[in-house]
């Protein structure tokens, strides 16, 4: 018997933010990693039959979504060869460098800050996903997102003081949750 | 009367703390906060231990989609689940 099982229903409640973090991360496009994350959650169910149940859905799904951020960048690879034939046959000399500073890094991040964010995310979104559903709606609209107070009560239809409760309830789930898996 | 103003309980204590996090605490609820945090082991706790949420969120730079995006997401992906059950 299969130690997981796939259930494509509750993936874009349970996955998609934590998919969306993950690609951001990598391609730094909010519009491209939307489209990656629903290209994941199409080809998973294309290649639901080759889930063996090993490993978690989660886990399963992040490696489709490697794949097509791999896919992703090997097209960017490509069209950036065909620029550089293109800058190699320009004759003005002031482009030179164009290339190199349009794929430079504009974050002075380190290796090590970004890994331990990363692990950081991945311990906070797995608190997250242990939390009732409306909880974590509302810790991930108010902490994440950094919603007002109004908008999240007029987008769920709920009062400001049912709010404040649910906040509540989240914070102190989510806070054992991270003193169990992180903090200490 | 005079006490009931200065003093608030642990639950208030608590509710306000959770607003500060949000920077949606006024002032007058900071000092009251900050009153009780001085003599109260238990709400110190709370505190310290709210706080520390907050900035391992602050500090892991998270990203969600936003209701409108996942919606979109979710419509989508309900057609093709849809179309794969027929």
């Amino acid at each position: 018997m299969p130690k997981h099982l796939i259930n494509p229903d509750h993936w874009i409640d349970r996955y998609s933010d934590y998919l969306f973090n993950f690609t951001i991360s990598r391609v730094s496009d909010r519009e491209i990693s939307k489209d990656l994350v629903q290209d994941t959650f199409f080809a998973g169910l294309k290649s639901m039959k080759n889930f063996k149940g090993e490993a978690s859905e989660r886990t399963w799904l992040i490696s489709i979504l490697k794949r097509k951020i791999i896919d992703h960048y090997r097209k960017i690879n490509s069209k950036k060869g065909q620029a550089e034939v293109r800058m190699t046959y320009n004759t003005n000399e002031d482009e030179g460098d164009w290339l190199e500073e349009r794929v430079a890094d504009p974050f002075d991040k380190t290796a090590q800050d970004t890994l331990e964010n990363e692990e950081l995310g991945d311990a906070i979104y797995s608190c997250l996903e242990k939390l009732p559903e409306k909880q974590a709606i509302v810790f991930k609209m108010k902490t994440i997102e950094g919603l007002e107070t109004e908008a999240i009560c007029n987008e769920l239809n709920i009062t400001p003081s049912n709010l404040w409760v649910i906040v509540h309830r989240a914070r102190t789930a989510m806070a054992e949750c991270m003193e169990k898996t992180w903090f200490n | 009367m005079k006490k009931r103003f200065l003093f608030i309980s642990f639950k208030e204590a608590q509710h306000i703390c959770d607003k500060a996090q949000y920077d949606e605490a006024t002032g007058w609820e900071k000092t009251k906060l900050m009153m009780r945090y001085a003599w109260c082991r238990i709400t110190r706790a709370y505190v310290q231990r709210n706080s520390k949420l907050s900035d391992s969120v602050k500090t892991s730079k998270l990203n969600c989609l936003n209701a409108t995006e996942r919606h979109h997401i979710k419509a989508q992906f309900d057609k093709e689940l849809t179309k794969q059950e027929r």
